[in-house]
């Protein structure tokens, strides 16, 4: 029982004043304790949250895009499934990042206001596109197996909605992983043309899936403050190099190569040397030259702007039929509404 | 941008297990409580996580604000005699 | 064995009513899967790819009961698939993709119920699939609300898809060979349903006719609508593409 009577580290610090507060907050981040919501925070903390959860939460919406492009077409029924339910937990992903930023003030209009204007940006990776079937397997494999070395620290993050989303969202990202190296797998070991499918789809996403990890660590803006404020907790190199290694013995069993000539195991380092990554076309990407740019914020965009009336439909609804405080079910709902469910669907009343 | 498309934030609470309190899981967005409800199954209990779910508008919920902390929490961490570990029982006397 | 002739009679009548079950999951689901990266909110997103999960599944144990679930749905031809002209309608806007939710949905929980009382092959599968359906009916029910009672617009476009979708209905009573259901019954049963969830919603029952005008049949005789054929291609082109490949 002694955690009832010991302060923690942020307590022992409080104070009101401007530097006792900041103070408090460092002190907390050092003690490796949570930020929460309505805790003072830097203004600097709060807006390098608010852009790193909004364009996190972008990244998984306009993710669904280059694999929803394959749901129509995909090549049994099994894998049909897998890559609905796959697609639909980006959009789930999605929201749980969009309420992880929300909690800092920032609603979600605005955020998506902000990626359809092009002023809050989405993981570069999503702008190349999904030419085969093989593709499927080379995101799930590769550009979600990148996404989870970066993210599982992130469930460690010093801010708790967003480590506690990021819990969330890597629980279910391993399903998408395995599920993209094992259609990569069945293809690899299929027919002829299945195997040079599954190898040019890895010989596509290899390089792109590196650079998801950001630029190298000596030419990376934001890294040192947000290891500070352990919003990060290892570097963008150190990750790329984690992630290399992990793949070049799943890539063995899976029988195909990896598009690099220049990669070997290092006795000394114990690790694998790696060729450089052309660092000009990550930046080409990124400033909207990629092949998919324009057609990735189109959709979205459109899908928005048709979906107006039918949201717009909805307020007026609830608007008409707000129900009346303490008093019975909205008129027009009427109590049979939710019959079909075979229980009421009005909340309890007590726990 | 707070136009008539605008859904509010509500906050979802799921009971995981029959037995177990329904615990915070998150929130979301929705035009009206039915669809909150609705909406809440199919993002948070996709994969069987809930049994009962509950959702609250964000707009009423009153929380403590942490500048308050001191003086709502603080009280409470001097009376060690409210837990069972600070009385000393001699050794051999049971079920209590 | 003497009852030998009369399994087989039921084998057959199982399997053409598994076929005519299982397109109807199969294609409503695949274009429910189209809205996937396009729908009015993120939250939609969740709800409609769950339902194209629920049909895909229930799709695939029909399939199964009747044959190779993948042989099925990507080697036949158009005019194999035995679902209704209803499911393969479309998207549209929002409003047609409800439209086309309530009727099924209402007329497929109907017909679930019946199957889980009765005595046939599909028992087992329609006491799984009738928990499903009820929640995609419901799901229907609140948007046909919401679009019929919400602005002038959400009025217009909702009252446009009921009545555009409301000829492909007639269609759903056609008995189905190998189902034992009191099909009157359940016509009544849709019909009233969907006339309380309509006059609640402020938009009346579509006056038009139920059938076309074509004596030759529909769907259940594989006969379909000209956006069917576009739709099949796409579903069936990979695997047709690789004959005999794992996937």
């Amino acid at each position: 029982m002694t955690a009832v009577t010991e302060g923690t580290a942020a307590e022992a610090a409080m104070e009101t004043t401007a530097d006792g507060r900041q103070a408090a907050f460092d002190a907390a981040v050092a003690a490796d304790e949570r930020i929460e919501p309505r805790d003072w925070m830097p203004d600097a903390y709060r807006a390098t949250l608010v852009r790193q959860m909004a364009q996190h939460a972008h990244s998984e919406i306009i993710g669904m895009q280059p694999e929803a492009n394959w749901i129509t077409r995909a090549p049994s029924l099994r894998r049909k499934a897998i890559l609905m339910a796959k697609v639909q937990d980006e959009a789930g992903h999605g929201l749980y990042l969009y309420s992880a930023a929300e909690t800092l003030g920032t609603g979600r209009d605005e955020l998506l206001d902000k990626l359809h204007s092009g002023r809050q940006k989405y993981s570069s990776i999503f702008n190349y596109p999904t030419l085969t079937w093989a593709d499927v397997g080379a995101i799930g494999w590769l550009v979600d197996g990148a996404a989870i070395t970066n993210q599982v620290p992130l469930c460690r993050c010093s801010y708790g909605p967003y480590a506690r989303a990021m819990v969330r969202v890597c629980k279910e990202e391993s399903f998408h992983q395995r599920q993209g190296y094992e259609l990569l797998l069945a293809l690899s070991g299929g027919t002829p043309a299945q195997h040079e499918m599954a190898q040019d789809a890895v010989d596509r996403w290899w390089w792109p899936s590196l650079m998801m990890f950001g630029p190298p660590d000596d030419e990376s803006a934001h890294s040192a403050q947000s290891m500070t404020w352990k919003i990060k907790r290892h570097s963008n190199d150190e990750l790329r190099q984690r992630f290399v290694d992990i793949c070049v013995p799943q890539a063995e069993v899976l029988g195909l190569t990896l598009p690099d000539p220049d990669l070997r195991w290092n006795e000394e380092r114990g690790r694998h040397d790696f060729g450089a990554i052309d660092w000009t076309e990550f930046h080409e990407v990124l400033k909207g030259n990629g092949p998919c740019n324009e057609q990735r914020i189109t959709q979205r965009r459109r899908a928005h702007e048709e979906g107006a009336w039918v949201r717009e439909a909805a307020a007026s609804y609830a608007a008409k039929h707000r129900p009346v405080p303490g008093g019975g079910p909205a008129p027009g709902e009427s109590a049979r509404a939710g019959t079909a469910l075979g229980e009421s669907t009005r909340m309890e009343a007590t726990a | 941008m707070s136009g008539s498309t605008d859904w509010p934030l509500w906050e979802v609470f799921v009971r995981s297990r029959r037995g177990l309190s329904h615990t915070h899981a998150g929130s979301l967005h929705a035009p009206d409580a039915e669809m909150a409800l609705r909406n809440a199954r199919d993002l948070y209990t996709r994969r069987n996580e809930g049994v009962s779910i509950w959702v609250v508008p964000s707009a009423s919920v009153t929380a403590s604000s942490p500048d308050e902390k001191d003086p709502f929490f603080a009280p409470a961490a001097d009376k060690p005699y409210r837990h069972p570990t600070f009385y000393e029982i001699p050794e051999g006397v049971r079920h209590l | 064995m003497n009852g030998a002739p009369t399994d087989d009679a039921r084998d057959v009548r199982t399997t053409a009513a598994a076929l005519a079950l299982g397109d109807d999951a199969l294609i409503l689901s695949h274009r429910l899967g189209e809205w996937a990266g396009h729908a009015p909110a993120l939250e939609e997103e969740v709800a409609l790819a769950n339902i194209a999960l629920d049909l895909l599944g229930q799709a695939r144990i029909l399939l199964s009961l009747a044959g190779d679930e993948d042989e099925l749905a990507y080697l036949r031809d158009e005019r194999h698939f035995r679902n209704l002209q209803l499911v393969e309608q479309p998207n549209g806007d929002f409003a047609h993709t409800i439209a086309r939710q309530l009727y099924f949905s209402t007329y497929q929980l109907a017909l679930y119920r019946q199957l889980v009382a009765g005595d046939s092959a599909f028992g087992a599968l329609a006491a799984k699939a009738v928990k499903e359906v009820a929640y995609h009916q419901d799901h229907a029910e609140h948007w046909t609300l919401r679009l019929g009672d919400g602005t002038p617009e959400s009025h217009r476009r909702m009252s446009r898809a009921c009545e555009t979708l409301w000829r492909f209905t007639g269609e759903l009573f056609q008995p189905v060979e190998g189902l034992d259901i009191d099909w009157a019954a359940l016509e009544e049963g849709w019909l009233t349903s969907v006339t309380d969830v309509l006059e609640r919603a402020t938009l009346g029952l579509p006056q038009g006719p139920r059938t076309g005008a074509w004596t030759a049949g529909a769907g259940r005789q594989g006969l379909h609508t000209e956006p069917f054929g576009p739709m099949i291609a796409e579903m069936q082109h990979l695997h047709r593409s690789h004959p005999g490949a794992s996937w």
